[in-house]
């Protein structure tokens, strides 16, 4: 294996540029990988990070993902009954009971839940006129479903208690109507209800959409504005362990039959594009390492092809088909393990320099740099692309110098 | 001492295929015992360089077997072959075929680094010796592009001789060297044959040299035309 070895590093070394080429093919396919792992990772993470922690994990909606069936349906299953015009009947909307429904919920282990009203009202100051989903809740309960209370810049949550008509604004929300603590707006329903609301506090979560229409109000107040007394129309739900999100939405919506969504089903879009997002990455970083690959082989076949005279003698000495083809093989595996620690050291550069950046970005979530994440898993995973690449570059030549016929060449030659 | 003659080609045929096949042997039949010098001769295209590379095993006969030291070659699978060729045989070009990334010494220890088996200082220690029987002890850390003709057909020898192989092939070993330095390599021939008792088969055309040797085969449109035996 060393006399392998030592063939095979007099042959790259020989060829100083073409290895130098090779390896840093390999070595950008790497570093870059890592780089965007890190970067697209981050970002992902950061974002389901934020959204876990900012928002319920099952919110519970007075809706139904399948429409009620009518009497007639129900008593001739399967029969040639069809319905038109059905007139349903309007009901007050709400979720029934929602305080008992929502005792029962909480009874559960690990779930902490806050029923709430939401709704959409306009805000007012001065001129300007803002929509916002305003949140009904109960301080109490919210702390313990959201991070509501952390996000606070200005105000504290139970503001709201001691606060006449109290609302607490997002903060790009706050900066639209230029309001700030203290200030009165004037909220208007869709019921037509209108309320002075006293700026109690502004929160930041970092998710834009949060920031720029969300805002929170006492329970209470809120089915005041919109003229629903005692209605609750979302059950809001924080568990211990966030694995269990979708399993305990499915069993909510099967047993109280309300349209009930994980934090995964809510998001489902964004965790869409993280996948196509991931796909684009791999495919790029799939194309350098192809690139790489087609450096390797060439300068593997060039070697080959330069060195046919050696591989003649070295068949004629007693070396085998496979000591030929190890000797081409291992010039692949050298480059490919060069270039991966090159790459690896790239990789770590590119990634330190990504998070030097410093920058203001109102995205999906509002963001002051890149979210990074650094994981051993990135340098593994771009090593496991790229040693396989290079082998496999070297190999298909290889081969071809494994069969060389000796006598072809000392004839040739002589 | 073994009686089994060290090769024994019976009724050797190589064909080349194709819409008009080309034989390049015919019908050789061939003892040679251990401890013998032959040259073989012959015009171009008798035939002579292919006998050789069917003896030394980097050729297969379409027809034919041939044994080397009791065993039949002719069976042997690709691996079996070289790793005959590597322990028993050594070979002699007419162009030297050092390879030039390797000093004189490291050219010489390959095969025997190959071969395994031995440690490294060994090894060194071996091919060192060789080189100094060939007067190339001072050339060992030199590149093949260092030395003359001469000098690299001598590296050449040494490295065929590294693994002590019970037959020497040599394919026009001299055509590319000068009368004086032809006549040093058959001399090392003469004596590895009278000193240590190997088998050198060499290919030549030149027939004063081929007269240094105990028989001189003659090959015609690749068939033995004249055996001294």
């Amino acid at each position: 294996m060393r006399l392998t070895l030592d063939i095979a590093l007099t042959h790259l070394l020989h060829r100083k540029r073409q290895s130098v080429v090779s390896v840093l093919g390999i070595s950008m396919g790497v570093g870059f990988f890592i780089a965007m792992a890190a970067l697209m990772q981050g970002f992902q993470r950061y974002f389901v990070d934020k959204t876990i922690d900012v928002s319920p994990h099952v919110i519970m909606k007075d809706e139904f993902r399948v429409p009620p069936r009518q009497p007639v349906e129900l008593v001739y299953p399967g029969g040639a009954v069809r319905l038109l015009n059905v007139q349903p009947i309007e009901e007050r909307r709400g979720i029934k009971n929602a305080m008992a429904l929502a005792e029962a919920i909480a009874a559960r282990p690990g779930v902490a839940v806050a029923p709430t009203l939401v709704g959409q009202v306009f805000l007012r100051f001065g001129s300007k006129d803002v929509s916002t989903t305003l949140y009904g809740i109960d301080p109490h309960r919210e702390r313990r479903v959201t991070q509501i209370e952390r996000d606070l810049i200005r105000g504290r949550l139970d503001s709201l208690l001691t606060t006449a008509n109290g609302i607490i604004l997002g903060e790009g929300l706050a900066a639209k109507l230029g309001v700030g603590q203290g200030d009165t707006v004037s909220a208007t329903s869709s019921a037509g209800v209108v309320l002075k609301m006293k700026v109690a506090g502004i929160f930041r979560s970092g998710i834009t959409t949060k920031d720029n229409f969300e805002s929170f109000t006492l329970l209470k107040k809120a089915q005041v504005l919109h003229d629903r007394p005692n209605v609750v129309n979302e059950i809001r739900l924080r568990l211990a362990d966030i694995n269990q999100a979708a399993p305990l939405a499915i069993a909510l919506e099967a047993r109280y039959r309300y349209r009930s969504e994980s934090w995964e089903e809510t998001n489902k879009n964004i965790l869409g594009i993280f996948v196509i997002q991931n796909g684009i990455m791999y495919s790029t970083v799939s194309a350098i390492l192809i690139v790489a690959a087609f450096g390797i082989f060439n300068i593997i076949t060039t070697v080959i092809h330069e060195k046919e005279r050696d591989i003649a003698i070295l068949k004629s000495m007693g070396f085998g088909e496979g000591a030929i083809r190890n000797v081409f093989v291992l010039e692949g595996v050298v480059v490919g393990i060069v270039g991966t620690l090159i790459g690896w050291l790239l990789g770590f550069g590119l990634t330190e320099l990504l998070g030097a950046i410093r920058f203001h970005v109102e995205g999906f979530v509002t963001m002051e740099r890149f979210a990074l994440h650094y994981t051993f898993t990135h340098y593994l995973l771009a090593g496991t692309f790229a040693l396989p690449s290079a082998v496999f570059a070297a190999w298909l030549p290889a081969r071809k110098a494994a069969a060389v016929n000796p006598v072809d060449i000392i004839r040739g030659a002589a | 001492m073994d009686k089994t003659p060290l090769i024994d080609a019976r009724g050797v045929t190589r064909e080349l295929p194709g819409t008009v096949p080309v034989t390049l042997v015919r019908d050789i039949t061939l003892t040679i015992p251990r401890g013998q010098f032959v040259a073989i001769t012959g015009p171009s295209g008798s035939g002579k360089s292919s006998l050789l590379y069917l003896l030394g095993l980097l050729d297969v006969p379409t027809q034919g077997e041939i044994l080397l030291e009791g065993t039949n070659t002719t069976t042997l699978d690709k691996d079996r072959q070289a790793q005959t060729r590597l322990a028993r045989l050594g070979f002699v070009f007419q162009f030297h075929f050092l390879l030039h990334e390797f000093s004189v010494l490291g050219n010489v220890m390959i095969p025997m680094r190959q071969l395994g088996g031995r440690p490294n200082g060994e090894i060194e220690k071996r091919a060192r010796e060789l080189l100094a029987a060939l007067d190339m002890e001072e050339y060992a850390d030199r590149l093949p592009e260092q030395l003359s003709g001469g000098q690299r057909q001598r590296v050449a020898l040494a490295r065929a001789l590294a693994n002590d192989p019970a037959l020497i092939l040599a394919d026009e070993p001299t055509g590319n060297l000068d009368s004086k330095n032809a006549q040093q390599v058959f001399d090392i021939f003469k004596r590895l044959v009278e000193e240590k008792g190997q088998t050198v088969v060499a290919v030549t055309h030149e027939l004063d040299l081929a007269a240094q040797a105990h028989r001189r085969i003659k090959l015609v449109d690749g068939r033995i035309a004249e055996d001294s035996g």
